[in-house]
């Protein structure tokens, strides 16, 4: 199928252009911006007038519960919400159950993502059997199954020297090492940041420590063995500082941080708001400061979505018996640009953040707008509005601390490989 | 973010913690409380305020004294009790926090009284009931977790009033573990929102909790000098399980170093008076001359703690 896709404001992270241009697409790809190919006879013309046209959005973490937790989500309704967020490839993490620890599994679910024609699915293999910090995973088998990378998800491996050699063993391949900065004995039972509201409403609480420790020992650990390692969920300003540091030390070392992290801070705890649980914690508002203008300078180089799908038995409990995490692959852009918008950044540069460089740090060719890209596409309207509600949301997970939150910038239709699988009101999700 | 604990009028609708309790609430809880002292020494103990209303007694987590304490409120009110040990039965067969109070509302509760592992259940069992329309039941928070326990806070500060009559001049040090202790959270909420200029915490730093200077309190790890001039010394129970581990050696350091001496209380005011929560932990956390002598008025607190609690369910029921 042929689309042209006319007057929509083409805004391209890759190149820094932001201004109005026609696509054409042309078996799956970008055939030109601008003006037409040669012969070129549009099936199908899009018209995007007020519209922004960008790169499909490139989510580093979208927990889509399958296999193990289909009463929290299931592949068809999370791939569902991927695309009505404008995401078109997302990285989940290997916390399922069972872990993504074997070929099998991954083969599986690549092989059930792509039948349902969505969103490209990158999954994230298991470091260790089971997550149990113990057993190196087959980790040339499951790149060969379709594996980007290695993670313990929200587990921390304890034993340092299995870090070690599971550190050793992927830089010998070349593999990415994707890991979450905490130790596990200090967060202990903790369920909020250690901080003025934890004090407060006697919760236990994780200190900076359990992140700033961990993230020493990953850093100290990526410098020897030369393994490529990605942090994931930075928390804390004295976190982002170690980064910092680490990256003028020469260390090639990529992170991400999570959009509830740029826009919540402990404080959104309030009367022991469930929502607002999430791992890592919310931390202070400096930490939350730190974070955004990291973001901003490129110390951390993605944000994600972390989305989580909780169902309500597991949320509806005292706020340190509920299930962590929150849903988020619809919030990804409105978020992300709402954060640009507030520290006054260029458009594409917002979008990079949740674009070309999650797919930097994938090793994938997508995220940028140029002839003989894939076209995977995201057109939103960037002035519109909506209020964040359960109804609303495509997600099976109804849980976000940013239920009845208005904000700006809704998808109005995602393209993948050239093929529209979103558009709004014409889906029956919508 | 709207206050739960307080309908539009101000008045209270639940009690689940001091913390952002108008300092006229307070009082008027105390001014409430002081007749009701005097039912205890009539020949028949009771008045009829709660005649017909149903009280539940809803503890997830084991306690004799405090539950006695509630039940014998309501009793002397005139309500009916109904006394459910939940660790015991449902919660152990899988019942999720909301079934059970979704079938004790059916029951046509009026009122429950919460005890809770977990800090912040008695908000999110007020929350449902406010969400499912059945804003009428009324949730006295009974304890929870390490957040509050403000029936006891409030009696605390009765017997406070009840011996030194004005908050505004009065130096009261807390003493023990400050990091696990419901109760000391509800003392510094109640304290600071009355007034008492000056506020102690005496305790080691890992039974602290982070960033303790922000709740506007003073901090001493020596007892000696923290109970210096005090004109309240409230002490805090040291659960058996803190005693020994990674927090605190052994309970005689914690005797030698926190322990309350009649030696160390000669530090404090000639008239200080001496407060514990109970149930106390002799020769760990108070010596037994101190517990005994006339400085104690541990027993008083207990006292007053019914006729506080009698204050507090007249006042929700006639909200």
């Amino acid at each position: 199928m042929k689309i042209r896709i006319r007057n929509g404001r083409l805004v391209d992270p890759a190149s820094g252009t932001d201004a109005v241009r026609d696509v054409f697409i042309a078996a799956g790809r970008i055939a030109a911006i601008g003006a037409p190919p040669d012969a070129f006879h549009a099936n199908r013309v899009i018209d995007a007038a007020g519209l922004v046209v960008c790169p499909g959005l490139i989510d580093l973490s979208a927990r889509l519960r399958e296999p193990g937790y289909e009463y929290r989500a299931t592949l068809e309704s999370e791939m569902e919400a991927a695309v009505a967020g404008g995401v078109t490839t997302l990285a989940c993490p290997p916390d399922t159950d069972p872990p993504l620890d074997e070929p099998g599994l991954v083969e599986m679910l690549k092989y059930r993502a792509r039948n349902l024609n969505r969103a490209r699915v990158c999954p994230l293999g298991a470091l260790t059997t089971g997550l149990s910090g113990k057993r190196l995973t087959e980790m040339a088998e499951l790149t060969e199954a379709g594996c980007v990378g290695f993670s313990q998800a929200g587990t921390p491996v304890v034993d340092t020297a299995v870090l070690r050699s599971a550190m050793q063993y992927a830089a010998g391949f070349g593999y990415a090492v994707w890991l979450q900065p905490e130790d596990s004995f200090l967060a202990g039972k903790g369920v909020a940041h250690d901080g003025e509201v934890a004090s407060r409403l006697g919760l236990a609480g994780i200190p900076v420590v359990a992140e700033t420790i961990a993230l020493f020992t990953l850093l100290q650990l990526a410098r020897e063995t030369g393994v490529r390692l990605h942090v994931m969920r930075l928390s804390s300003a004295a976190g982002v500082a170690m980064l910092r540091a680490a990256r003028e030390g020469g260390l090639a070392v990529s992170a991400d941080v999570s959009i509830n992290h740029l826009h919540l801070s402990e404080a959104d705890i309030g009367y022991f708001d469930p929502h607002a649980r999430l791992g890592p914690p919310l931390r202070a508002a400096s930490d939350r400061e730190a974070l955004r203008a990291a973001a901003a300078d490129g110390t951390i180089d993605a944000i994600c979505s972390d989305h989580t799908p909780v169902d309500d038995d597991a949320k509806q409990l005292p706020f340190g018996e509920a299930e962590p995490g929150a849903t988020g692959l619809e919030l990804l852009l409105p978020l992300t640009l709402k954060w640009g918008e507030e520290l006054g950044l260029p458009l594409a540069r917002s979008l990079a953040r949740i674009t070309t460089e999650p797919a930097r740090i994938l090793g994938l060719e997508a995220g940028r707008m140029e002839p003989g890209a894939a076209a995977d596409l995201c057109l939103f309207d960037p002035l519109a509005e909506r209020t964040v509600s359960r109804a609303g949301l495509v997600s099976q997970g109804k849980n976000t601390p940013f239920l009845g939150a208005h904000l700006k910038a809704v998808v109005r239709m995602t393209l993948v490989g050239g093929n529209p699988v979103y558009e709004a009101g014409r889906s029956d999700q919508g | 973010m709207l206050n739960p604990q307080l309908n539009r009028n101000g008045e209270l609708v639940h009690l689940l913690s001091i913390d952002g309790l108008p300092r006229e609430v307070l009082l008027k809880i105390l001014d409430t409380a002081a007749p009701f002292t005097e039912v205890a020494e009539r020949e028949v103990k009771k008045i009829p305020l709660l005649r017909g209303k149903s009280v539940f007694n809803l503890f997830f987590e084991p306690s004799t004294r405090t539950r006695t304490t509630f039940e014998i409120a309501a009793k002397r009110l005139s309500a009916d009790v109904i006394n459910l040990n939940v660790g015991a039965s449902s919660q152990s067969k899988g019942e999720t926090l909301l079934d059970t109070v979704d079938n004790l509302s059916a029951m046509q509760a009026d009122m429950f009284v919460v005890r809770h592992a977990s800090s912040g259940a008695p908000y999110l069992i007020a929350q449902h009931l406010s969400a499912t329309g059945r804003a009428h039941i009324h949730v006295i928070n009974a304890g929870d977790g390490r957040h509050a326990h403000p029936t006891q806070g409030l009696l605390d500060m009765y017997t406070i009033r009840h011996y030194k009559r004005d908050f505004t001049r009065l130096t009261v040090a807390i003493v023990g573990d400050i990091l696990h202790s419901r109760v000391a959270r509800s003392q510094i909420d109640a304290l600071t929102i009355l007034g008492v200029p000056e506020i102690r915490m005496i305790a080691p730093p890992t039974l602290l909790p982070a960033e303790v200077g922000k709740l506007g309190v003073r901090v001493f790890h020596d007892m000696r000098l923290g109970l210096r001039d005090a004109d309240v010394v409230m002490m805090l129970r040291l659960q058996n399980e803190r005693m020994q581990g990674a927090l605190l050696p052994s309970p005689q350091e914690y005797f030698k170093t926190y322990g309350l001496t009649p030696e160390k209380l000669a530090l404090a005011r000639p008239d200080a008076i001496v407060m514990h929560p109970g149930p106390m932990n002799r020769g760990v956390e108070i010596d037994s001359a101190v517990a005994d002598g006339p400085r104690a008025v541990i027993l008083p607190q207990v006292t007053f703690g019914i006729a506080v609690r009698m204050a507090v369910m007249s006042m929700l029921a006639g909200a």
